[in-house]
């Protein structure tokens, strides 16, 4: 998908999940005001996080030409998906290697608490974003996680969680 | 250990770092939870994490409700000059109904004893009362009602001591190993400024690094020292002083000169706790995730279940959640273990 396409998805989900959940921003405290950087390693760009509560931003750059942020948190697609569902564990995959994090580590760990704290998951949020779709977005997303756990080895995590490569 | 002795049901104490991980635990099947305030007053004072007093309130309410109690940790110890930090503390966990608190300072163990008589006090690991005349001593004089006994002691001396002590024993089954209050915690404090036992804070993320190179290689810092340097898909484990490798003029090859990052992992040993009289199993990690105490919490709640009606535990497999992707039973099996 192109990323002009892309952005007023991100957009959509940025305002959504800020709306929806407040207490985010008061867990990252003045880490708010700082950038992120996402990076699915698979995937052919990464998404820039400004979670400003005054204005939230999401956006997808080209991974060559995304702008400075104080942190990069990286990892495959379906591990990152995971992770800010809170279906997996930061520190499990941190151990394995399948996590990688760079920069300001106090940002990274203060939004990993703060959307770990979201009842349901931040993907249950974002799914809601697409009003009479919703019911559209979630099958896609749980689709999408049939797909990922088939193609990636998908392996106990404790019994009930997953591990994806 | 005497198989003869019927195992106790113990009390499966549970972490909770942010109020999802707590509704998270008790809907696992946590008998009781264990947290903290965003303040030094608790030893996981880390960013995002823990409990305003309103979020405690709540937690609380629903813990209550689904027969589950809540165990506020006030478990640091105050620097001089700044007490009321921890009274506050103590006074919240007494408006909001705690079920305990967990404490450390005798100050604060004191003041609570004296102000707030009818909130039950449990002693914290981080005391480091592990003979019976130490934990006797917190008995008598401000009646505590359990000790979290340090991560030192063999199933047998447990057992020795539960015979000795006029109070209940809560021990880890599962977590972090670290011993906290024999002095590697000053390593912290020394190379960051800010202390594990008073701020709450081992290893602060402000001090973290990670660099990693083309060749896949990580470094690891905390402030200007390399803690460890991972090869290629080599495991990892946390930026801490104490699990870190390290080389000198006496042995260049780099070794942990305290300890390896690794787990500890009681789950073969849980009928021998049970029977040496141990009232309360703990998991530590109210730094990880709900995923991981989903998980834990889980895998306890039906060993325990299992144990206690006569069945042979089927342990589930958390090596994925341990660190380093290594567990070890530490000294609850052997002395020998460093």
């Amino acid at each position: 998908m192109p990323l002009p396409l892309l952005q007023p998805i991100l957009t959509l989900i940025g305002t959504q999940v800020a709306k929806a959940q407040p207490d985010v921003f008061s867990r990252l405290g003045p880490h708010a005001q700082k950038s992120f950087v996402i990076d699915p390693t698979d995937l052919p760009f990464v998404l820039v996080l400004k979670p400003k509560p005054e204005a939230p931003a999401l956006s997808a750059w080209r991974r060559d030409s995304a702008p400075h942020s104080h942190a990069r948190i990286a990892g495959s697609f379906l591990n990152l998906f995971d992770l800010i569902d809170g279906s997996l564990d930061g520190d499990a995959l941190f151990f394995s290697r399948k996590l990688r994090v760079t920069g300001d580590t106090e940002a990274v760990v203060a939004l990993r608490n703060a959307l770990d704290d979201v009842d349901g998951g931040v993907v249950e949020s974002i799914t809601k974003a697409f009003g009479p779709l919703s019911g559209v977005a979630a099958m896609t997303v749980s689709h999408m996680r049939t797909l990922g756990g088939r193609g990636l080895g998908s392996r106990g995590l404790g019994g009930r969680g997953r591990n994806h490569e | 250990m005497n198989d003869h002795v019927a195992p106790r049901r113990p009390e499966l104490v549970c972490p909770a770092g942010t109020p999802a991980s707590l509704r998270t635990a008790v809907d696992a099947g946590a008998d009781a939870v264990y947290c903290g305030l965003q303040n030094a007053t608790n030893a996981r004072n880390f960013p995002g994490l823990n409990f305003s007093p309103d979020e405690l309130g709540k937690s609380v309410d629903y813990a209550h409700a689904r027969g589950a109690k809540v165990l506020l940790a006030v478990n640091t110890f105050p620097p001089a000059g700044q007490f009321q930090l921890w009274k506050d503390a103590i006074g919240i966990a007494a408006s909001v109904a705690a079920d305990a608190i967990i404490v450390a300072d005798i100050g604060v163990a004191a003041y609570a004893a004296r102000e707030f008589p009818q909130l039950r006090l449990h002693l914290s690991v981080q005391a480091g009362a592990s003979s019976p005349e130490a934990i006797r001593f917190h008995c008598e004089e401000f009646n505590v009602r359990r000790v979290v006994l340090p991560r030192i002691l063999t199933v047998a001396e447990i057992a020795d001591i539960h015979r000795q002590i006029p109070c209940e024993i809560e021990a880890f089954v599962f977590g972090n190993i670290g011993m906290m209050a024999e002095g590697r915690c000053s390593l912290t404090n020394y190379v960051t400024g800010v202390s594990t036992n008073m701020d709450g804070v081992c290893s602060p993320a402000a001090d973290v690094h990670y660099e990693e190179e083309a060749d896949g290689t990580l470094t690891t810092k905390l402030g200007s020292f390399v803690i460890d340097r991972y090869g290629c898909g080599e495991n990892g484990g946390y930026p801490t002083i104490c699990k870190g490798r390290y080389s000198c003029s006496a042995q260049p090859e780099p070794y942990y000169a305290f300890e390896e990052p690794r787990s500890l992992n009681l789950s073969a040993l849980l009928p021998d706790l049970m029977r040496a009289g141990v009232t309360a199993l703990k998991i530590e990690g109210r730094q990880r995730s709900r995923a991981y105490v989903r998980s834990v919490v889980a895998a306890f709640r039906k060993a325990v279940d299992e144990i206690m009606t006569g069945k042979q535990p089927s342990l589930t497999d958390l090596i994925a959640l341990t660190e380093g992707h290594k567990e070890t039973q530490g000294a609850f099996q052997s002395k020998s273990w460093r």
